[in-house]
């Protein structure tokens, strides 16, 4: 595997040469094209888009829309109208919940969410459920992080409005069966919201394929700016919702008393936007697609089974989630006996090596698994052997540098 | 970088808690929270005659929470509820990087912990126990 191909597409590694960086599900590193792409697009394009009457301004709308329709591409939407900008997965997400949601979910309704969601798509619903007087239930997982399509069948009623879903969990890595939980919800008149947080990044995703009514994602975990984030819906349901955020940039005409509101998508995407982070993000699909999903793919896969087999083999290691490592998507979920997971982290941290600890914000799943926190650490395809390695080393080290077997 | 920083002080408070109990005598109790990991943990006072005769804690925690409780229990058994103000406001003193030599031997043991102030991630660690007592302070004194 040759790895500094890569890494060298990343100027973090010129400056921290021994840098492990195994955090890639916060956020991943950036390439240096996509920090061109954006300094580029700030030297010589910028101007507020779709307000000038002057060339420069239009340059920077054709920007921005050039953006859009290469996300249109990346996640195979029908329609450039069905892309929405916005700050990130969060947002995304909290849109629907504002608009959809309140359009449309009433008292007595039911959300149905997964219990490995993270905060992002279960604290809207939660809210919703809170104002609306809608139920907000929850569908449960086995230990090994999987859904399965009959307690779906069974979790589902007449009265279930929404089910909220993570493509990738971002604990246990696992991908979920999206089709076929979205037949099984659009059969019931159920709408289906998919985070991809967390699998962008990872696999080929084509939203027609899914079936998903709504799909976002941030770009800041798939080598894009920090603060530019989509959120995918489809075409008619869109149409029919109310507008999100009121101002500028999202009206056709307004008088005193009212306005009437712009077309797709410009009516979600209030005041001025993120041209920078949108032409960043869309260099970042353009790095992504010179590699090639089969590339990204077939790396990360490697490094997991490396690391899953090797942690496998250390004393007082317990992974969270599925035994088989081909299940876990970029993704290894654990604990170690007698050591608090921020002690995990904090010895890492000692030897240059960086992996998260925590609750990763999805603290229900915790208390569900009745664990109190855990670690992870997380690949992406510039990862290589020697990062696995430094971080088996340190692992095997930790119980003892925290005092036990002396 | 912080290797040192677990040090032995730290790791034996952290594996042999001598104050990691229930309390059931307790005159007053409080809870503090970490929001950054979730962990919760309560502690356990018994105030007679405006000293601090007994303590507690309990809960789970990191071993730099679950140390620095240990060991400020140590610090304030014995001590009147005032004392322990003080103590309070010299650690917090020393996690922020700002107190003397001088001030730093009055905290004793404590003083093993120095070296968070330059861990900002663990700073709210070490300070867990340390403001759940002034909260629990401040309301009984
Ligand atoms: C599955 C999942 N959903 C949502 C989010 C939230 O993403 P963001 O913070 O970019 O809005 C994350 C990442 O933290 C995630 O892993």
């Amino acid at each position: 595997m040759n790895s500094k191909g890569y890494k060298k597409d990343f100027p973090v590694y010129q400056k921290y040469p021994d840098l492990v960086y195994l955090d890639n599900a916060a956020t991943s590193q950036r390439p240096q094209l996509v920090i061109d792409a954006v300094n580029e697009y700030y030297a010589n394009e910028n101007a507020n888009p779709f307000r000038g009457i002057y060339e420069l301004s239009d340059i920077s709308t054709k920007a921005y829309e050039n953006a859009r329709e290469t996300v249109r591409g990346f996640i195979g939407a029908k329609s450039i109208r069905e892309i929405i900008f916005t700050r990130n997965t969060t947002e995304s997400l909290n849109l629907i919940a504002y608009t959809y949601g309140r359009d449309n979910i009433d008292k007595g309704d039911e959300i149905l969410v997964c219990i490995s969601e993270h905060h992002s798509d279960l604290l809207p619903w939660q809210r919703l459920a809170h104002n609306t007087g809608a139920v907000l239930k929850y569908l449960e997982c086995s230990e090994s992080g999987e859904y399965s399509v009959q307690d779906l069948k069974n979790a589902l009623t007449p009265h279930t409005r929404l089910f909220a879903i993570a493509q990738v969990s971002n604990v246990f890595g696992q991908a979920n069966l999206i089709r076929e939980f979205t037949d099984i919800c659009h059969s019931n008149g159920t709408v289906v919201v998919c985070d991809g947080a967390q699998s962008v990044s990872h696999m080929p995703v084509d939203v027609k394929d899914l079936g998903v009514d709504f799909f976002a994602f941030s770009g800041h975990k798939m080598y894009a700016p920090m603060g530019i984030g989509v959120l995918y819906g489809r075409e008619d349901l869109l149409e029919k919702m109310s507008p999100f955020l009121y101002g500028g940039e999202m009206i056709e005409y307004v008088t005193r008393e009212n306005a009437t509101y712009a077309q797709l998508p410009h009516k979600f995407e209030a005041g001025t936007v993120n041209v920078g982070g949108a032409v960043g993000l869309g260099a970042a699909i353009k790095y992504i697609s010179g590699i090639g999903f089969d590339v990204i793919q077939e790396r990360e896969r490697q490094l997991t089974l490396m690391a899953f087999e090797k942690m496998q083999e250390i004393p007082h290691i317990r992974i969270v989630g599925s035994p088989d490592p081909q299940k876990h998507h970029g993704l290894i979920t654990f604990t170690l006996e007698g050591v608090h997971p921020h002690d995990v982290g904090a010895v890492f941290d000692a030897d240059g090596i960086a992996i998260r600890a925590g609750h990763h914000c999805a603290q229900p799943l915790h208390q569900y698994l009745k664990i109190q926190s855990t670690a992870r650490m997380s690949l992406a395809f510039y990862n290589d052997e020697k990062d696995i390695e430094s971080f088996i080393c340190t692992l095997k080290t930790i119980r003892r540098r925290m005092g036990y077997d002396r | 970088m912080t290797d040192n920083f677990y040090n032995e002080i730290l790791i034996d408070h952290n594996l042999h808690p001598l104050h990691l109990h229930e309390l059931p005598c307790a005159t007053c109790s409080n809870e503090g929270i970490n929001p950054s990991c979730g962990d919760q943990l309560s502690l356990h006072l018994v105030i007679d005659k405006d000293i601090i005769t007994q303590g507690s804690f309990t809960g789970v925690g990191c071993a730099v929470s679950q140390a620095s409780t240990d060991i400020m229990l140590d610090l304030i058994i014995g001590k009147t509820p005032q004392r322990a103000m003080e103590l309070c406001q010299l650690f917090s003193k020393m996690i922020s990087g700002e107190i003397t030599e001088a001030e730093l031997e009055e905290l004793e043991e404590a003083g093993a912990l120095q070296n968070i102030s330059k861990m900002p991630a663990r700073v709210k660690c070490a300070m867990l126990g340390w403001n759940t007592l002034k909260k629990l302070l401040a309301e009984s004194i």
